[in-house]
């Protein structure tokens, strides 16, 4: 079982590494690059735990051939905040109670940063089409909603 | 069976490397989840760096690369009567990744586009130069191990195509049923193709509703005939789902509303 | 925003409305952790040399077990260890084990047979988890199929399937004498032979899946000194690292377990079944070995909260005052006990609901079948009862007549009531619940109900334990013979227990710290002397069976009046409510019409008759889906 160099962009920094033929992006984000915060909750699809960005476009992890990343540029939970500077997802999600165990939470701020890097004002309808494939069991996602909305609103300089 | 990962340049050597336990991988939603699974039944995965996810007018028809997403659908003005089918495919991130060649493999639940290219006579376009219809190639679809290049559907317009997906969580839930309609005619009906999604192992036609809609009009009465029959040939089945018993009593409901939708 | 609206002027002055935190927002203490990703779960951890282990499982309900061949798997690439049995110290274990409730039941590996399909039969331990699952499925495991049951009921039948050999009887046996739990206060059947209206309807739930986005899983570790070290989503850390210990004979001194952090839990993360099966993977490997459930097995073995089966018979007067409840539940615990003993025992504690019923009666049932264990899940035990209750409620209305909200205000339980198992009703509050609720869904109040309170109205006649008739039906092993065909409640008792007295109180386990002891003038009547009695004085004694009632309790809870017992005491008081008014002709015309002489319940689906059909095992849902044409007891036919 030879393992295969892979090279990736992932949250700016350049990563290689050598993976099993046939691993998921999950696994080598984890445990090659040891990126911990996309999550593993179903290795199916169907929860978007281990959502992440490649090329500022969400994609699951878990589905992604590992192979099929090479050379293309990652973006996980973990490059969110800039130094100790949060990102205004973050804030708003921790003001708005928007997680409680926190393994959908990484998924989340995932969809939620594409949607508003794409549309920075959505409507509430577009916030629920843009994590409708990220399960939280927890929230009942109101809150999250509520914090994607807010944040979408800090970033404009409003007020929600 | 440890797995191997073998990638070639061209869609044609990529297809010659197809076979028995090696599986092209497309966006890989399916294939992946097969993957981390531990399925038995293959041991290599072909990628091709050539990907065709071009979307054309080509003749009466729209031409859609095998390698289109269904996100790459949701960008193309030409394809825009196959966005209602496109937009209720999985979540965001599905719909990034799953690619209209592998809808066509995907087994009940899923294979939404699949069967609106059932009613719509599309034809798949196979690497070998062969065409073929969407019914043969869905009816074959598990002995051919050929790689799909391309689909090319006719061109509709948005009054001659309808369709609909029943499923339990909005706005991302599998299907309980998909139905894809392509009606001809003014007022009468000439021509119609209904195909069934999650009603059998592949998207299936009901043949004996397409006969009896000819010659009428979109009315309760009209159409009551073809609701009386709509499960003809279909082979639903038990899932988490629905049973197939629910999934037959409710056909009929939701085929009406379907065609008795204003628009 | 979502907001909540605290109504502090009800019960104002039951508290000291000092509150800092409670009704404020609050930032969690963990969220940082959350937001950026760094909060550390279970498999967070990372070690190097990392094994994966995976279980073999059983494709059916119910087999003998006659090979197991892993030749094969041992020499696939990759794998370190098959593990299987044998290699289990003590393979046999329940979880309540360690509070002494229950047989040891359930082995964490099967070896002679298997009783539910996806039951672990062997493990795998190879350098990847691809590794792993390849050489699971070379294992060759040769299987005897046995007939299996599916359906609660079918399991009491004299001759169902034996599930489980520990409980013979597909039942757990309470209290060392039923095969069911009892729940006795009043005469039920004398209160339906008087009751205007009979109410009778049955109430089913599914099992439902906690479904946490992280699915159950350990990593554990060897560390210095012969310790291991494991990290767990556990929602019961200590309750792992006991049963850790037992079933693999250890000291629990070797075990560091490191846990507090889980994507969710439910309730489906106390079973302790990953962090046995981790430690003794890295205990048999000497390296650090993770094991965790994927999403098919969360989902098909991971205990879910389980199948309940209710049905509810209620005895009511015109005017809506219910005068009788008599209740037969079936809870599907599964091939094994796990909690659902316990679960029952609540339940019945929980029965009628939060009304003041004078006579209920309850039979229920742990039965034991070929279905995946079922475990906890948020407020277990109540939650299936509480669906029927409120269900029934609205049937009760319909019957009567009687405005839904208005229904359930007369009836609800105030403070001082006695409830059905003895204990007098504090901080009762669903009178005002009923009423705000009514209030923002619009729905009118008549003056009267709107001035109700929860405060007022209880006590006197309603904080009296009334005279109860007792039976002895269900003795262990009766049903089996085939001597004990009803599961309701019996129609013929055979026993009476004089009014203030509880009877034989029944608790699950005996208290194992004297602070734990039930305070008398908590519940302020006596009870048996034989288990569970109180130590503190003063020690109540314990009348049986209508020797000269003695009034304890009257001495401990100096409101209760001291009225003489009487044959139906709290009934005959509770007849005509002064301030109600039958709302309608609906009700019975006069207020002593005869009880309808075959009460039927009201969905009562005419179906096929259950004539032979055949036996389809995969549908533990059938019984619950009325398809036309189909028997309701699809997975009743059982076996050939
Ligand atoms: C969470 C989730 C939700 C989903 N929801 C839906 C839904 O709502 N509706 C729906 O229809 N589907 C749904 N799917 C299924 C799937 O994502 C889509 O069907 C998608 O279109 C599959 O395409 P793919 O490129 O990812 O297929 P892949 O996984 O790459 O391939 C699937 C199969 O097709 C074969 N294949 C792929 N491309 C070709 C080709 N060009 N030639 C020959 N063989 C090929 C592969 O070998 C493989 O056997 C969902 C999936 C997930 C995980
Ligand atoms: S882990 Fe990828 S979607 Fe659940
Ligand atoms: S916060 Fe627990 S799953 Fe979303």
């Amino acid at each position: 079982m030879a393992k295969v160099p892979l090279t990736f962009t992932l949250n700016d920094a350049e990563i290689g590494v050598f993976v099993v033929p046939g691993s998921n992006l999950l696994d080598v984000l984890r445990r090659g690059a040891g990126d911990l915060t996309p999550k593993e909750g179903c290795a199916q699809g169907a929860c978007g735990a281990c959502t992440v960005l490649i090329d500022g476009v969400p994609h699951l992890s878990c589905l992604t051939l590992a192979e099929m990343a090479e050379g293309r540029r990652i973006s996980t939970t973990g490059g969110l905040a800039v130094g100790p500077e949060l990102h205004p997802l973050q804030t708003a999600f921790m003001e708005g109670f928007a997680a409680q165990c926190g393994f959908c939470t990484a998924g989340m701020l995932m969809s939620a940063k594409a949607l508003l890097d794409q549309t920075p004002n959505p409507t509430r309808d577009q916030v629920i089409e843009a994590i409708s494939g990220n399960l939280c069991r927890c929230t009942g996602y109101e809150p999250i909603v509520d914090a994607i909305l807010t944040a979408a609103a800090k970033m404009q300089g409003r007020t929600a | 069976m440890s797995l191997s990962v073998e990638t070639y340049p061209t869609l044609r050597e990529a297809s010659q490397a197809i076979g028995d336990r090696a599986r092209y991988i497309g966006g890989g939603t399916l294939l992946m989840r097969a993957v981390n699974y531990g399925d038995q039944s293959f041991d290599r995965i072909v990628i091709s760096r050539e990907i065709d996810r071009t979307i054309r007018n080509e003749g009466q028809g729209v031409r859609i690369g095998a390698g289109a997403t269904m996100a790459d659908v949701l960008a193309s003005r030409d394809a825009g009567f196959l966005h209602p089918v496109a937009r209720v495919i999985g979540g965001p991130a599905v719909r990034n990744m799953g690619t209209v060649g592998g809808n066509l493999f995907a087994a009940a639940p899923f294979g939404d586009f699949a069967t609106a290219l059932l009613a719509l006579d599309a034809t798949v376009q196979m690497a070998d130069g062969q065409n073929q219809p969407m019914e043969s190639f869905l009816s074959g679809r598990d002995r051919a191990r050929g790689l799909v290049v391309a689909v090319t559907v006719p061109r509709v317009s948005e009054r001659e195509f309808r369709f609909a997906k029943i499923s339990r969580v909005k706005p991302k839930g599998a299907s309980m049923m998909a139905i894809a309609l392509w009606l001809r005619g003014s007022g009468r009906i000439d021509e119609a193709r209904i195909a069934f999604g999650t009603m059998g192992p592949t998207p299936l036609r009901a043949k004996a509703a397409e006969q009896a809609l000819r010659g009428r009009d979109l009315t309760e009465p009209g159409i009551a005939a073809a609701l009386a029959v709509c499960c003809d040939g279909l082979q639903p089945a038990d899932d988490p789902l629905a049973t197939a018993w629910y999934r037959r009593a409710v056909a009929p409901v939701h085929l009406k509303r379907l065609l008795l939708e204003t628009r | 925003m979502t907001t909540v609206e605290f109504r502090k002027d009800l019960f104002a002055d039951e508290r000291d409305d000092t509150l800092h935190e409670i009704g404020k927002p609050t930032i969690r203490q963990d969220i940082l952790g959350h937001v950026t990703g760094r909060t550390p779960y279970f498999d967070d951890h990372l070690f190097d040399g990392l094994l994966h282990m995976r279980a073999v499982r059983s494709p059916h309900h119910h087999a003998r077990i006659r090979n197991i061949d892993t030749s094969r798997a041992a020499v696939m690439p990759g794998v370190r260890r098959v593990v299987t049995a044998r290699d289990v110290p003590v393979n046999l274990n329940t979880l309540l084990s360690l509070i002494n409730f229950g047989r040891d039941d359930e082995p964490l590996c099967a070896h002679d047979k298997v009783r539910f399909l996806g039951e672990t039969v062997a493990w795998i331990i190879a350098d990847t988890e691809r590794q792993a699952r390849d050489a699971v499925a070379q294992v060759r495991v040769d299987y005897d199929p046995l007939p299996h049951v599916l359906d609660v009921e079918e399991a009491l039948k004299p001759g169902a399937p034996l599930v489980n050999e520990v409980y013979p009887n597909n039942t757990f046996d309470y209290h060392g004498k039923y095969d069911h739990q009892k729940l006795r206060f009043g005469d039920v059947n004398a209160a339906f032979a008087r009751a205007d209206h009979i109410v009778e309807a049955e109430y089913q739930m599914s099992p439902i899946e906690q479904a946490p986005i992280e699915t159950c899983g350990a990593i554990a570790a060897p560390e210095q000194n012969g310790r291991y070290v494991c990290h767990t989503n556990t929602q019961a850390l200590f309750f792992s690292l006991g049963t850790t210990a037992k079933l693999l004979d250890m000291a629990s001194s070797r075990l560091h377990f490191i846990g507090g952090t889980s994507g969710g839990g439910f309730g489906g993360k106390v079973d302790s079944i990953v962090e046995p099966t981790a430690v003794l993977g890295a205990v048999l490997t000497g390296r650090p070995v993770r094991f965790t459930w994927d999403r098919y097995e969360e989902m098909q073995v991971g205990a879910p909260r389980g199948g309940e089966r209710w049905r509810i018979k209620d005895g009511v007067m015109a005017d809506g005052s219910i005068i009788a409840r008599e209740f037969t539940g079936f809870f599907d615990s599964g091939a094994y006990m796990r909690l659902s003993p316990y679960a029952i025992i609540k339940a019945a504690g929980h029965l009628p609901g939060p009304y003041s019923i004078p006579n209920i009666a309850a039979n229920v049932f742990c039965v034991v079948t070929n279905r995946t264990p079922a475990t906890a899940m948020r407020g277990f035990g109540i939650t299936a009862a509480d669906f029927a209750i409120e269900c029934h409620m609205d049937r009760v209305s319909e019957v009567t007549g009687v405005d839904p909200i208005a229904l359930r205000l007369k009836n609800a339980y105030r403070d001082g009531d006695m409830k059905a198992h003895r204990r007098v009703a504090k901080n009762t509050a669903l009178i005002e619940c009923c009423q705000v609720a009514a209030g923002k869904a619009g729905w009118p109040l008549s003056a009267d109900l709107a001035a109700m309170t929860s405060l007022g109205g209880g006590q006197g006649d309603r904080a009296l334990i009334p005279e109860t008739a007792t039976d002895e039906e269900g003795r262990i092993g009766e049903r089996r013979a085939g001597r004990a065909p009803d599961t309701a409640p019996s129609k013929r008792p055979t026993g009476r227990v004089a009014a203030g007295q509880a009877g034989q109180a029944v608790v699950a386990v005996p208290v194992q710290n004297e602070d734990m002891q039930i305070e008398v003038d908590r519940i302020g009547h006596a009870i048996a002397a034989s288990h569970g009695a109180p130590v503190a004085s003063p020690a109540p004694t314990y009348a049986r069976q209508a020797i000269a009632p003695q009034r304890t309790g009257a001495d401990i809870v100096p409101p209760r009046p001291a009225a003489p017992p009487q044959a139906a005491p709290v009934a005959a008081s509770r007849a005509a409510p002064p301030a109600y008014a039958p709302p309608s002709q609906q009700a019975a015309p006069s207020a002593y019409a005869p009880p309808p002489a075959a009460p039927t319940p009201p969905a009562s689906p005419q179906a096929a008759p259950p004539a032979e059909k055949p036996y389809q095992p995969d549908r533990p849902f059938s019984r619950g889906v009325r398809k036309p044409g189909t028997s309701p007891f699809l997975s009743g036919t059982r076996r050939r």
